[in-house]
């Protein structure tokens, strides 16, 4: 389980982002966070993440206080994070960055079992550079293969929609579904689109650098629609397609 | 041969005890070892030190080696060789240089390779550079290639300075015939006080000629790295450069691209970039477990792969 105690973060120029955020997120639960743009659900993610390091505050996970851990030393924890948006590296293949999730070398048919839950095949992939030749929607599509291909105790994604065709967009669904009946650990998915909030065990408000709302999904839901001056407008309730 | 020049090529020409093929093995100016194949003759140069290498017209599928090592120092080994590619030969063309110094003295190896290729040929060239050995003596490797590619002909250049080395000047210079292609891979790495000077120059005198030059370098520590293209088109022809450099510590480099326009068709581009690695980059390889260091490592390592 993943614990938040009193969660503060301030951007480097002092805006105040995150204001004394508290969370639970259970083992074996997908909880899908929310919230308006600026909100600091990003801001978030990275905190667990440990990109950004919070100004006071304390991180527990399954028992372990890793606040003061780095990057490195929680991925090693078990910690991955799918960026918004995904980096590119010249000369890094698909293939390579894979494997280096994973951690060890891959057969073909491992590499594709990764791909294909992102909707892409393999072969067609598997040697080419992770650069610019790739589109938006490719790219995000491999960020998330290599999130897959690692072995989590709590996963992070952030936005995962964002750049995602309608296509990939439904198997993505599917994909995260199949995540959350077979999670070891558990998951944190950052997003304002109805059809993952619809598959979460937990949804989060995050607002104004607070959490606004927490609950099951059909009395989030019902707070969403109806009460967006709660929230501020947040949410997409039917796809942005 | 010595053992140094047995580890040198393995690292140079990926050597497993044979070559398949012809070959040549130059150690420290001397040949040690010569094969001669049906199709591909090698010939010691009358009037220069080096070699002609013949190879038949329609040729296919076969492999030349032709690596030079410098085992010590106090080593000045200049050599000459000429590659003349028949008519629709398909070959492929190992030439790796190794220098391995343990004192305080210079070693140098200054390759000056030429390709002549016949109509419709096709030829992979790989070379690699390495500079290896404890000596504080200067390792130095000035390549220069000079080809000239007839109708329909197609060299591929596979060029890397992997470590090692401090000084080189790398000069390439080619002339393309109609519908030939030139594709030129080029990948050096510099570390502590070494310095790279590299120079191209291909004048694309056939119609529907190409070249794709793509130079990828690292410079590390105090380094310094010189990049100098020059691409003329004087028909109807396409040409791309492309110039990516990483720089860490104190590197440096200077990238000066030349395109030269000499016909309305014909289509020239260039692409630059210089900078260190990306924060973004080390970001998300240590979102996979890595240290700083070791993502770095992985990122240049696929930059120059």
């Amino acid at each position: 389980m993943l614990r938040l105690e009193n969660i503060t973060w301030s951007t480097p120029d002092g805006m105040n982002v995150l204001r004394d955020l508290e969370l639970d997120v259970p083992d074996g639960k997908l909880v899908v966070i929310t919230g308006p743009n600026g909100g600091g659900k990003t801001s978030l993610a990275k905190i667990i993440a440990g990109i950004y390091k919070q100004d006071s505050g304390r991180i527990i996970l399954n028992g372990t206080d890793i606040t003061e851990m780095d990057i490195t030393e929680r991925a090693k924890l078990g910690i991955s994070f799918a960026f918004q948006q995904p980096v590119r590296f010249k000369g890094i293949t698909v293939r390579k960055l894979i494997e280096l999730a994973a951690g060890e070398k891959l057969s073909l048919d491992k590499i594709c079992s990764y791909m294909s839950k992102v909707g892409l095949c393999a072969e067609e992939y598997i040697d080419r550079e992770v650069n610019s030749t790739l589109s938006g929607g490719e790219i995000k599509r491999i960020e998330i293969a290599t999130v897959l291909a690692r072995h989590s105790v709590l996963t992070v994604f952030d936005e995962p929609e964002a750049g995602i065709d309608l296509w990939s967009f439904a198997n993505l669904i599917k994909t995260f579904e199949d995540i959350r009946n077979n999670l070891d650990g558990s998951m944190i998915i950052i997003s304002h689109q109805e059809r993952i909030l619809r598959i979460a065990d937990e949804i989060v408000i995050v607002a104004d650098g607070t959490i606004k709302a927490h609950g099951k999904p059909d009395e989030m839901m019902k707070l969403l629609l109806e009460n967006n001056s709660v929230t501020g407008k947040c949410f997409r309730q039917e796809e942005m397609f | 041969m010595n053992e140094i020049t047995k580890d040198l090529l393995r690292e140079i020409s990926d050597w497993d005890g044979e070559f398949k093929g012809a070959y040549n093995i130059r150690e420290d100016g001397q040949c040690v070892g010569r094969v001669s194949s049906k199709n591909i003759r090698i010939e010691t140069k009358k009037d220069k030190p080096g070699l002609e290498i013949f190879i038949a017209p329609g040729t296919k599928d076969e492999t030349v080696s032709i690596p030079a090592c410098v085992t010590h120092g106090d080593v000045d080994d200049l050599v000459y060789n000429d590659f003349f590619v028949g008519d629709n030969a398909d070959v492929i063309i190992v030439a790796g240089c190794g220098i391995h110094t343990e004192t305080g003295e210079p070693a140098r190896h200054n390759g000056i390779h030429r390709f002549f290729l016949g109509k419709g040929a096709k030829v992979k060239y790989l070379e690699k550079h390495i500079g290896k050995g404890h000596g504080t003596g200067l390792r130095y490797i000035d390549p220069v290639t000079e080809a000239e590619l007839d109708e329909d002909s197609v060299l591929e250049m596979d060029t890397a300075q992997i470590g090692g080395v401090d000084r080189t000047t790398r000069v390439t210079k080619a002339e393309l015939g109609a519908r030939s292609k030139l594709l030129i891979r080029e990948r050096i790495l510099t570390e502590k006080d070494q310095t790279a000077k590299t120079e191209f120059k291909v004048e694309m005198n056939g119609k529907d000629s190409g070249v794709d030059l793509i130079s990828r370098s690292v410079a590390r520590d105090n380094s310094h790295q010189e990049y100098h293209s020059v691409i003329v088109g004087n028909a109807p022809c396409t040409g791309h450069s492309e110039c990516d450099a990483i720089i860490s510590e104190n590197g440096k480099v200077d990238a000066a691209p030349e395109l030269h326009a000499r016909d309305n068709d014909a289509a020239l581009i260039h692409e630059a970039a210089i900078g260190k690695i990306a924060g973004e980059q080390i970001l998300k390889l240590r979102t996979l477990g890595m240290t700083e260091e070791e993502a770095e490592a992985t990122i240049i390592d696929g930059f120059l792969n």
